[in-house]
This record gives structure tokens, sequence and C-alpha cells, in this order.
């Protein structure tokens, strides 16, 4: 019974969180100047769904909360109550407070009581301050409504929402027989309100004799006492509704209202002790950690034309296999080019079906990006600084797992760009430029690789700062002269940070490295590009997928490697001398104007080569991050695109290898890490 | 490769005796917790892993999988025996923190299935010899054999976790 309940839960959850995002995106979107009616509607939807939703699984906190929430935004859609910069922050406080609340249903751990409380109050207090207060029973009643409009300010306790006693008499009129008659159904969710007592009244009950078995002539006055308001009894009451006649009455001892006011004094303390005094937090019940958790779900959305295009697909291979069957079985001997021709036809198909296996994994990089405008909004006003936010390119489609590790570098590079980047106000006016600054996410696909862009039109990369921080350090030798792209490019280096003062945002020196780390593991670049006073701009390179890589396969020593065909420049046969020494770096040799570094794979990696002579081998050109650096291997094999698999499942990451794969021969062969062994040669130069 | 088991006398207390396989290194016979073993096969070619410690012999082919293969005898200080037909891989599968790792061992040859009690499980003398002491989960004394109990946990974390991987030759 359980397991089915959780399949229902889990479509629950899934829906709710999306609409939780969906409403986020729209209340940041709301104008107070002129509020969008449609927009509000639609944020009035998603939390009545919520509320219906949670109403039908019994997850009566979040019920209740969500029933307050859906209560301010009816005020809202109909014109009651004003759009107004508290309300929009209320609102989305009281999203991540759903969120939460959500969150800890799903594991089944405690609600942070505290916090819902909190912002419930609050919802009702900006529910009292209607301009008509109309006398219904979800609503307060407008005392002298308090001056205190912060949010964040601690509630004296007499506040709380507290216990009352309801009485309820419950009357069944419906047949029993009938679905859903049942009333002790009822009683059970009652029960799980508070504390209940159950009075059954058999006074009608006739002679044995006469008794009609399909009537229920019991009638029950049950006394139910609970923190909870009269709408979430009265939510558990509708389901009853149309089977009995019920009264909640509230005993003449309360007072008229349920909900608690602000100014009146301190009321006659609750009948009985609170159920829950369990305030264990459950975590933050906001912010972007709960956000960061629900991103990483087990589940895709998958558009059905992708579908269909891989059931065709599919149908194209079984008829391509089909007929190679025949063939064989067919014709003796079967002619060796007939089957040639059919397996390369069995080939294209299967590659169409990788092809459309990869963009059923992809996903628009929207879901991504859809933080950000909640980040900025915070942290800009955190700052005091005004930011816009330009999004474009949202619907670039990139690999899911890709999408996910994506996530947490951008989010690291944005709040670079706010905290570092995007000047104060007073001094971007000094500066001549606007006072709002812009910040921009863009992403595109080009060729094989998607490119993400992050970029600001603050102040740019300090390079002075940069490079003398850099030989403080001992990076940089005093007398070296690097160029402008070389010194940005310090700031990748781990324990780097110019700012003399580390926020709780940045400025620790943990940033850029890891960030650069990651998009390497990604199999992506990154390269930053900056203008002093104008601005800055990352530059992320991701392939379109992680699992297939092209590649060309060479031999060293005896052993095939492959070098990605996308870091590939070009391949040359050297000609007796054309290798240089060059003291403290090594062998170089020119290449299109510049003089780069020759790596001799087979010492890397200490195998022994066919021959040791530059000129008997071949030199592959490669290229990452604008620097150029020449693998001089055996030989040249082939060009192939392998799949590529993991060598950290079993055994652990090696330097200079990205991954290893499985040629046709069955032999495994190792992927080069071109970024890694470009470092890899700097720094041995830089020795 | 055969395994027959052998019939300990009657053994009740069946919760601390745990089935082993019993292999040989040399002279000597190791054994491993036989619940770990995914399969026995023979050799197969191993691409090289560059700059890797001696007794790492490279990744193997395991039908899709990319798995690290371990020479035993090089591991704990033996010679390296040339490998042929009857060389053997042991491949074990183990859940750890970090997933499901599989890894080949390479050994001399496979033995039989014994069961040891784990009350017989002694401790290892630590004699400051070839072997590995920490690799060693104790010892077990059966039928006149003295079984080496392989630490497979100990291995796992030593060589095949993520650690500082070694940097290739020449780096800074």
């Amino acid at each position: 019974m359980t397991l089915e309940m959780d399949q229902f839960h889990s479509g629950f959850f899934e829906e709710a969180f999306e609409s939780l995002d969906a409403m986020e995106t729209a209340l940041l979107q709301l104008d107070p100047g002129a509020p969008n009616a449609e927009a509000i509607n639609s944020i009035f939807r998603v939390a009545h769904s919520i509320k219906g939703g949670s109403g039908m699984f019994s997850f009566t906190e979040v019920a209740s909360f969500t029933h307050t929430l859906e209560t301010l935004l009816d005020e809202l859609r109909a014109g009651r109550m004003p759009v107004t910069r508290p309300t929009i922050d209320l609102l989305l406080k009281s999203t991540d407070v759903l969120r939460g609340m959500l969150q800890a249903t799903q594991r089944k751990s405690p609600v942070d009581q505290q916090t819902v409380a909190d912002i419930q109050f609050d919802l009702e207090q900006m529910l009292a301050k209607r301009p008509s207060a109309a006398d219904t029973a979800a609503v307060v009643q407008v005392a002298p409504a308090p001056t205190n409009t912060s949010l964040s300010s601690a509630k004296p306790e007499s506040l709380r929402p507290k216990q009352m006693t309801w009485t309820i008499e419950f009357r069944p009129t419906a047949r029993l027989p009938e679905p859903g008659a049942d009333p002790s159904r009822v009683f059970c969710e009652l029960a799980e309100l508070g504390t209940m007592a159950l009075v059954a009244h058999a006074d009608k009950l006739p002679a044995f004799a006469d008794l009609d078995p399909e009537v229920c002539y019991l009638t029950w006055t049950i006394t139910l006492t609970t923190e909870l308001t009269s709408e979430a009894i009265q939510n558990i009451l509708d389901w009853a509704e149309a089977d009995c006649q019920l009264r909640a009455e509230e005993p003449a001892s309360s007072r008229p209202d349920p909900a608690p006011i602000a100014s009146n004094p301190p009321p006659p303390p609750p009948p009985s002790p609170p159920p829950a005094t369990n305030l264990t937090p459950t975590g933050d019940a906001g912010g972007n950690s709960a956000k960061a958790a629900t991103a990483d779900s087990n589940s895709i959305r998958v558009a059905t034309e992708k579908l269909d295009e891989l059931m065709n697909t599919v149908g194209e291979i079984v008829i391509a296999q089909s007929m190679l069957m025949q063939l064989v079985d067919g014709a003796e001997p079967p002619p060796v080019d007939r089957i040639r021709a059919g397996l390369i036809h069995l080939e294209r198909n299967v590659r169409e079906l990788q092809e459309s296996v990869m963009r059923v994994r992809m996903l628009p990089i929207r879901s991504a990006f859809s933080r950000f405008p909640r980040l900025v909004h915070d942290l800009s006003a955190r700052l005091n600084k005004q930011i816009e936010l330009k999004m474009t390119g949202e619907q670039t489609e990139l690999d899911k797992k890709v999408l996910e590790k994506i996530g947490d570098p951008l989010v690291h590079l944005v709040r670079n760009s706010i905290d570092h980047g995007i000047e104060l106000p007073e001094t971007r006016i000094a500066a001549g430029k606007s006072a709002v600054g812009t910040l921009f996410l863009n992403a595109y696909q080009l060729g094989g690789s998607i490119v993400i862009e992050v970029g600001d039109d603050g102040a740019g990369l300090n390079l002075e700062r940069i490079l003398s921080k850099a030989r403080a350090k001992g990076l940089v030798g005093p007398n070296d002269s690097l160029s402008n792209e070389a010194v940005a490019n310090l700031i990748f280096q781990p324990g780097f940070s110019t700012t003399e003062v580390t926020t709780e945002l940045s400025g620790r020196g943990v940033g850029m490295d890891v960030v650069r780390r990651n998009i390497e593991e990604l199999g992506g670049t990154v390269e930053l590009r900056t203008e002093v006073g104008k601005g800055s701009s990352v530059v992320i390179t991701l392939p379109l997928t992680l699992a297939i890589v092209d590649g060309l396969s060479v031999a060293v020593g005896g052993e095939v490697y492959i070098v990605p065909l996308v870091a590939i420049i070009a391949s040359l046969q050297f000609k007796r001398g054309v290798a240089r020494q060059l003291a403290g770096v090594g062998e170089v040799f020119l290449f299109r104007g510049d003089y780069i570094p020759i790596i001799r794979l087979h010492d890397a990696f200490n195998l022994e080569p066919r021959c040791h002579d530059l000129d008997l081998g071949s030199v592959m050109v490669v290229e990452c991050d604008g620097r150029k650096v020449g693998l001089f291997v055996d030989e040249l094999l082939g060009q192939q695109q392998v799949v590529v698999k993991s060598m950290e499942t079993n055994y652990r990451r090696i330097e200079g290898v990205s991954g290893a794969t499985i040629l046709g021969d069955g032999s495994v062969a190792l992927i080069l890490d071109i970024p890694g062994l470009v470092r890899y040669a700097a720094e041995r130069s830089a020795a | 490769m055969n395994s027959n088991r052998s019939t300990m006398a009657t053994n009740d207390s069946a919760e601390t005796s745990h089935q082993v396989l019993t292999f040989c290194l040399g002279s000597e016979t190791y054994a491993v917790d036989i619940l770990l073993v995914q399969e026995i096969r023979g050799w197969a070619p191993v691409t090289r892993l560059p700059q890797a410690p001696i007794y790492m012999l490279g990744m193997l082919n395991l039908r899709g999988s990319i798995v690290p293969v371990i020479d035993l005898r090089v591991r704990f200080g033996l010679e390296q025996a040339p490998f042929t037909p009857l060389t053997v891989i042991v491949v074990l599968a183990v859940h750890t923190a970090s997933g499901r790792r599989e890894f080949g061992l390479v050994v001399d040859s496979v033995s039989d299935v014994v069961d040891i009690d784990a009350a017989e499980l002694k401790e290892t003398p630590s004699l400051g010899g070839k072997a590995s002491v920490e690799l060693i989960k104790g010892l077990a004394a059966v039928a006149d054999r003295m079984l080496i109990l392989l630490n497979v946990d100990e291995l796992i974390r030593r060589d095949l976790e993520q650690a500082q991987a070694p940097a290739m030759a020449g780096a800074a």
C-alpha cells in the first residue's frame, strides 16, 4: 500500500517543486508599479493546486500554510490589495518556506515549525492591513495594525498560533454502503490534527429488530484541540461534507477569531500544551541550497518528438539488421561487398541512434539559469548595487549531467561579477556609466561545442594588482613580462585572490581554480576576457556530449592513445634540425610564427618509443586556453569516434589522461587530457 | 576453474564462519572472501598506465568496463612471474562508499573454497618482511595449511581509490 502512495507522492512533489519555481520566477518579474494580472493569476493557481494536492495527501501543515498564502494571493488578484514591494518580498519568502516544508515532508522529516509560524504570522499580518477588511473566519480582524513591518523580527511567544479547542457535531447523513461514508476515516484525520476526544451518541439507535443495517444511527461529538486554523479543520471536514453535517463551533471561552492578533493583550493561556515543541530545523527553509537539492533529480523531461525520432531510428536498424540476416542466409556464399554495404547502412543507422539518444539526455540550459534572477535580486539588494540581469540563449540544450555540474561554477562566476565586477552606483556614475550595471548570461552552440558566457560591464580585472599579487606569491618572476591575457589567467591559480577583504560570498581564493577544474572535468575549457573599466567576461566551452569523443588515435611506445580532435590544430612531420633547444623550456619549434614547446609523450608516460628522433615520428600541435603544444608520437593511426569510459569508476584519476575507451579489437586505449598536458608543459618550463 | 568445497567438521556456529576462495602466490596460499569474487578469468592483455606503480599492470576491458589489474606477486614483494595462458585474474567487485568497484588481481593459480571460522583467525605477526602486513587481515590454519586472508578494503584504499595521483615524469 505504501509503495503505491509513494509513487503518487513523488509525482506530486515533482510538480509542486516545478510550480514553486515558476511561482518564484513570476514573482521576480512582478513590477509593483504595473502588476501583470495574468502573472498574479498564475501565482495564485500554483498556491491553489499545491494546497489541493497537499490536502489530498493529508500533508496538513503544507495545506494550512498554502491556504493562508492562497488567501493573500486571492486578495491580490481581485485587486482588493495593492501589489507592493514588501508584499512581493513576503511572497518570495513564503515560496522558500513552502519549498522547505515540501522537502521536509518528502524526506519524512519534521517541518521547521518556527519558520513556518513566523511567515504565516506575517502573511496574516499583511492580510490584516487590507483596505477593506471583510469579516471571514480566515482573516484577522484589524485592530490598529502594528507599525512593525520588519519581517524578520522575533515575535513574542503570545502571538504564536495557538491551541484552540473546537467542538464538532458530526451527523452522517448518507447511507453507509455508499463509498466514502465511513465516518472513522474522518475521525482518523482529525485525530492527527491534535488531541481529539470522541463521544458517540447512541440515543437514536432503534431496537435491534428494527435496525436497518445501512443507516447510521449514531452521531458523534468531537472535541478537538489543535493549533491549526479553522480552515485546516474545514478542509478535512469538507471531504466528508457530502455525507454528513458538521458544525465547527468554537468553545465559548475562546476569542472570536482564531488567528493571532498583534496588538491585543496577551490572551488566556492555551488549554493544552502545543503538540510539537520539536523545533529542530530541517536545514535552511529557503535559499539556494534547497533549490540546488531539487535540481539533481533522477528523472528527466523529454519532448515527445525526440522519442518519436528514436522509435523511427530503431525501426530502421531492425530493418537493416534483418536485411543483413537475409543476405547471409541467402546466396552461398554471400558476396562480401554486399555484406559490407549492408553493414555500412547499419552503421549509419546506429550513429543516428547514438545521436538521438544523446539528444534525449539534453535539456535546455534554462534550468541552470533559472536560479540566477533570484540570486541577482537578493545579492544586489544585499550589496546595495543595482544590477540588471540579461539572459539569452536559454533554450540552448546540453547534456543533463553537464547541466547539473555546470550550476555551481556558474553561480561562482555570477557571484564574482556581482561582488567584484560591478561597481556601486556612485562609482559607476562617477565613471560615466549608468548606475545600473548589467550582468549577462549567454549560451549558444558553436560547432561541436556549447559556449556559455558570463560577463558584466563592471570595472574589469585589475591587472596591475593581479600581477603584483602574483609576484608577491612567487608565481611570476620579478622580471617576467606577461601578456594581459596571461595576467588575467593568473586568477585561476589555486589560492589566488586580490581582494583585501574576504566577504561571505567570495575572496577566499578557492574559487576560480575550482571552477576551472570542474569545467575541465566536464571536458571543457574556460577563458577569461577583461578590459579595465569596461568589464569582464568568462567564456566556457563545453563539449556537446561527455560520452562520445571524436579522436585521432596515435601510437606511442607500443600503446595506443586517443587525442581529442577538437584540440588538434595540425599534425606535422619534422625535418631534421627543425626543433631547437631553448634553455629552461626544452625543445621548441617554430609554428606559424610562434615558438611552441614539444612534449615527448613517451617521456611523459615513461614508455619506450619506436625511435627518439623527432623527424622519424609525428608531431601533433594541440591547443588549449590559447596555448599551443607539440606532442611527439610514434605515428598517427587513424581517426575514429570513441565512447568515453570513466577511469574513476574503478580506479583513480590519472594526470594526463581524461578517460579510457575500448577499441574495435577489444583493447583499452587511454584518452589524452589535453588541458592537463598543456599545463604540464607550462609548469615544466617554469620549473 | 573448478572449486570444490572442503567440508569442515560440523560447524554449527554458522554466523562466525565464512567462505573464502584460496589462491596461490609462489609458495604461499592466500584467501579472499568469496562474496567479493565476481569472476575468475584467464590472462588477457592490459593497457599500461602512465607512471603507475610497478604492481599496477594496467587496465583491462571486462565486457565494457575498464578494470584495473594489480599483480599481487609484485605487490607482495615477490618476483614477477611470466604470464602464461594458465595465469589467472581474480576479478573482485566491492561495494565501497564511492560506489561499486571492480578490479582484478593476477595470481598464480586458484585453489578451492574453504570455510573459515572467524574465531580461528589469528593475528599476523609483524615480521618486517616482504609482505605488506597492512594488507593482511589475519591468518587461519586449515587442514595443515596456513591461509593468509587478504584485507581487500585496505587494498582498495591504498592502491585504487582517489589518492594523490602520481605526477607525470618531470612535472614540477
